[in-house]
């Protein structure tokens, strides 16, 4: 039996699945290399992340054990607990002008996290025990459920957040087969909403759009920001500067480039080639995970892996839209590349939650 | 389990499982295109950016070079009402290093150090700043450099690799300490501030207001830093100024203060620690604010050494403590004009109504004596002469009628309790205190005797100087007036309506006062050429025993300063017309009729004529 094979077994034991792993592993060691480079070849950056993916993936195991049937029971009170804490928050909430945090004295913990993950697992649950294609009154309740979880967190305000679960829930209702002139009405309603969003938004986001629409606009601000990450993408060429050695990084010019903008620094210092190589990468995740859910055979684990996928892939999209000027600087991390704690645990506890699902094999058994 | 029994409700149709999953790979299928799409559409934003325009992009790298300069603002300037200058920029040069240029960090500072001194203090900092700083920015090393050193720099320039002086502005205060507590002063911005004000606005600047005026008016005083487009060489030298978007400047601050009132009062303070305010009665703009004793606010600007800090922090005389605006006095019988209002709007006393004053009152049962003043007692006393002489035993009998919950109603129509809501940051609340008061703070019941004693301004109510001379000008202008401010108008307060037909009752005691032949402060009416109504008040520090008389002034000359009473005067001129209200207040200095009633009259003659 060659070496492979008995890593793929041994993952397998453990309900995981070995070409994902190695995906997931490749990445973080690109993630690690390139916050090396942007972290001012700091190595507590490096150790530091190192443990918190350490602890991820630990999540991940973890969760991965937990059989389905139980995930469908506990579906609705997880979620009933992550709305209860985003509540919470409003009220007692500690952070930095936003409230995100629960602050438990020991830990701190961001219960628009946990959400990312039971959104989809209730939704599912509910849409599941349902016939296929939801009928009018099931379609509503899941899209006003989306509607108060992502809502709650963007007036905390996390517009990034916000976003990915609003996404990640949505994904859930379109996958069970949402009916198309349903999705037209929805897509009607949103646009008429959008006028009333606008002026719900915090100054400091409505900045952030009209700085996107013109960088120009503010310099020194956030349109600074904007532009020096496109100088940084853009100098990268075809095969970039070289690890450790990219200008626009290490000068400074570009902000925060160990968090949001690590993705910058890795289109500077491995060029056009060294983007397309990462993006691959996410993009080969998130086929095995589609893979994955084909191969399961009921619509509750297909709906909660197609969920968790979908935020994965709006993480990626937005942040690195965001790098090179498609999008407005929204605060979105790198998934699994960012220099970053709470994020990459709920990723990573995602994959535990999606291996799980498919696995057949019982905790350790054959 | 009624959740879970709705959230499994069955279906009444009949379920197909591989139609169902046939219509969840369809999604799939779309999804996966959605994904395709997107992925492909930022493969060729990426294809755009780094290879279409590549040079471009190379080009502004190299030119990132072209680099964007935040222009810093100018200080507004603030001037008293008069347009005379209390807070200005003062042209200063400063010694920076810009990090990327300099060969060898230790020869330059040995250089730098044998010409001009720096502190471990300013070292520590510039480390500081040099962390945070690009390579290319300027960081400062020593500010405000003496004209010698200057001198002595320029000299060695070209042995000084990296090293400039540059010129810059710097805030000076030209009254200094006179103004310390109003204006208060700028500091250099720390991390903590740029979180707080947004490193956008204060990208270029180095100073922000911490106290006072300087904070209270910051938005106004800041102004919008502009930006520069440089040009700059390999060395990150400026080459030449691309574009240039000029900062607006902060707008400059008018203030209601009257330099020579302020010079006035802080002047008839002579000494003393304590504080006085004057305010105008028709609008409250407040023409004079002093706390003394005060501080340099110059020598924050550009941060003081530890040690002189610490001196003042250790100074027993508090010289930071903002007493205008957060000391907490017992108003003593300065509240007794506050409390007649009261009693005669309530009905429970009447202006002409006599009362005789044995020289001590007792409450049933209770055997305690509250003393007046005087040994004896004051004989037959209506309103006008319990004003006049300060007659406790009056105020006592007229608060126990009145009770202690109505006394704090009708006191806070005159503002006390609350903060008077002036402009600036940090004002104190004073204290009304009543029975739910207690029984929350102490968990206890109020006891009658308490009533007592806040008849005369004792116990647990307290008062700012500033609260004193808002209520003293309510008083003054019958009943409207605005909140003191020191540069933007509030709205006038609701009008005291309901002490209406009283006000002539109270103001011709407090005429009596000072010229009235037997008033407390009649002795300052042979010094002051002028007209004026007040009230004297005298706040117990040491607690006599209880059979001495409550506020004997003659022996408080032989107790030790800091067991002295406060002295207290509130006041207003002139009388028929008032234009000014005023409070003094000073600490530990005796009694009120004797220490700080001159000092209101001093004042007054300044400012009436």
């Amino acid at each position: 039996m060659s070496l492979q094979r008995i890593g793929a077994n041994g993952l397998s034991l453990i309900r995981l699945d070995a070409i994902l792993m190695g995906l997931l592993g490749l990445l973080m060691l690109i993630g690690l290399a390139v916050l090396y480079s942007a972290g001012e070849q700091d190595a507590s950056l490096v150790v530091n992340q190192s443990i918190r993916l350490g602890v991820g993936l630990a999540a991940m195991l973890v969760l991965a054990q937990v059989p389905k049937r139980l995930w469908l029971l506990w579906a609705p009170y997880l979620f009933g607990l992550a709305l209860a804490m985003l509540l919470v928050v409003e009220w007692v909430g500690v952070g930095r002008g936003a409230q995100r945090w629960l602050d438990f004295g020991v830990i701190r913990f961001q219960p628009s996290e946990a959400m990312k993950i039971t959104l989809p697992l209730v939704l599912a649950a509910y849409l599941s025990e349902r016939p296929l294609p939801p009928s009018l009154m099931p379609t509503l309740i899941s899209v006003v459920l989306v509607g108060i979880s992502s809502g709650l967190i963007l007036v905390q305000p996390d517009l990034g957040t916000a976003i990915l679960v609003g996404t990640g829930g949505l994904a859930v209702v379109f996958l069970a087969g949402l009916r198309w002139r349903m999705i037209a009405g929805l897509g009607a309603l949103v646009m008429a909403a959008l006028p009333a969003m606008w002026l719900n938004l915090r100054d400091y986001q409505k900045n952030r759009i009209l700085t996107f629409l013109d960088p120009e606009r503010d310099p020194l601000g956030q349109g600074w920001n904007i532009i020096q990450s496109k100088i940084a993408v853009g100098s990268g060429g075809w095969s970039g500067t070289g690890w450790l050695s990219g200008s626009q990084s290490h000068l400074e010019f570009l902000p925060e480039p160990h968090t949001d903008f690590i993705f910058s620094v890795l289109a500077e210092e491995f060029g056009w080639l060294g983007v397309m190589a990462v993006l691959v990468i996410y993009a080969l995740i998130i086929i095995r995970c589609l893979q994955l859910a084909h191969q399961c055979t009921d619509p509750f684990a297909r709906l909660v892996i197609g969920g968790i996928v979908v935020s994965f892939f709006v993480y990626v999209v937005v942040n690195v839209s965001m790098v090179s000027g498609l999008l407005p600087v929204v605060g979105v991390p790198l998934p699994l590349m960012s220099y970053g704690g709470t994020s990459a645990v709920t990723l990573l506890a995602g994959f535990g939650l999606i291996q799980g699902l498919h696995s057949r094999r019982r905790f350790m058994g054959h | 389990m009624k959740l879970a029994r709705w959230f499994k409700q069955a279906s009444a149709r009949v379920r197909d499982g591989a139609a169902e999953l046939k219509v969840i790979d369809r999604r799939f299928q779309w999804l996966g295109a959605v994904m395709l799409a997107c992925l492909l559409l930022l493969a060729g934003r990426f294809a755009q950016l780094q290879i279409v325009d590549h040079e471009l992009y190379a080009s502004r790298a190299e030119n990132n070079r072209v680099a964007l300069r935040a222009l810093a603002p100018t200080r507004g300037l603030i001037l008293d009402r008069k347009g005379r200058v209390l807070a200005e920029n003062r042209p200063a040069y400063r010694l920076v290093v810009v990090p990327e240029r300099v060969p060898d960090w230790e020869a330059m500072l040995d250089q730098v150090g044998a010409l001009v001194t720096i502190s471990d203090d300013e070292r520590a900092r510039f480390n500081r700043a040099r962390q945070r700083a690009r390579r290319f920015q300027a960081v400062p090393l020593k500010t405000n450099l003496r004209s010698d050193e200057v001198a002595r720099l320029a000299a060695h320039r070209h042995r000084l690799l990296g090293v400039e002086v540059e010129p810059y502005l710097t805030r000076h205060y030209p009254h200094g300490a006179l103004f310390a507590h109003v204006l208060g002063y700028v500091g250099r911005i720390d991390e903590r501030d740029l979180e707080r004000l947004g490193p956008d606005r204060y990208r270029a600047s180095t100073h922000v207001g911490r106290t006072g005026i300087e904070q209270a008016y910051e938005r106004v005083l800041h102004g919008q830093p502009g930006v520069e487009t440089v040009e700059t060489n390999a060395q990150g030298r400026t080459v030449r100024v691309l574009e240039r978007q000029a900062p607006a400047n902060g707008q400059d601050l008018q203030l209601t203060l009257d330099l020579d009132f302020q010079r006035a009062a802080a002047e008839a303070l002579d000494g003393h620690a304590g504080a006085v305010v004057v305010l105008d009665v028709d609008t409250g703009a407040v023409r004079a604010l002093v706390s003394a004793p005060g501080y340099d606010p110059n020598q924050f600007v550009n941060g003081i050494a530890p040690s002189a800090y610490q001196a003042l922090l250790d100074n027993p005389r508090r010289p930071l403590f903002n007493r205008f605006l957060q000391g907490a006095y017992e108003p003593g019988s300065t509240i007794k004009p506050f409390l007649a209002l009261a009693g005669l709007a309530e009905g429970v006393i009447d202006s002409d109504e006599e009362m005789f004053s044995r020289g001590w009152f007792e409450l049933d049962g209770e055997g305690r004596r509250y003393r007046d003043w005087k040994r004896g007692g004051h004989g037959w006393v209506d309103l006008t002469k319990a004003l006049a002489e300060s007659v406790n035993v009056y105020f006592y009998e007229m608060a126990v009628d009145l009770g202690i919950d109505r006394m704090a109603r009708e006191l806070a129509l005159f503002g006390f309790g609350q903060p008077t809501g002036i402009d600036l940051l940090g004002e104190g609340d004073g204290l009304l205190p009543t029975r739910a008061w207690k029984r929350g703070q102490f968990g206890e019941a109020w006891f009658p005797g308490e009533t007592v004693i806040t008849g005369i301004g004792q116990g647990f109510v307290v008062a700012t100087p500033l609260q004193l001379a808002h209520a003293t000008a309510l008083l003054a202008a019958e009943g409207r007036t605005g909140a003191p401010y020191l540069h933007t108008p509030t709205a006038p307060s609701q009008r005291v309506v309901h002490a209406d037909p009283h006000w002539d009752a109270v103001k011709a005691g407090m005429v009596e006062v000072i010229h009235g032949p037997t008033g407390t402060a009649r002795a300052v009416a042979q010094d002051v050429p002028i007209r004026f109504a007040g009230k004297t008040g005298t706040a117990q520090v040491f607690g006599l025993p209880d059979d001495a008389d409550a506020v004997d002034e003659r022996e408080q000359d032989n107790l030790p300063e800091h067991l002295r009473n406060h002295a207290l005067f509130v006041g207003f001129a002139p009388i028929d017309d008032p234009k000014w209200a005023i409070s003094v207040v000073v600490e530990h200095g005796g009694g009120g009729a004797t220490v700080a009633a001159p000092i209101g009259a001093d004042v007054m003659a300044r400012v009436v004529q």
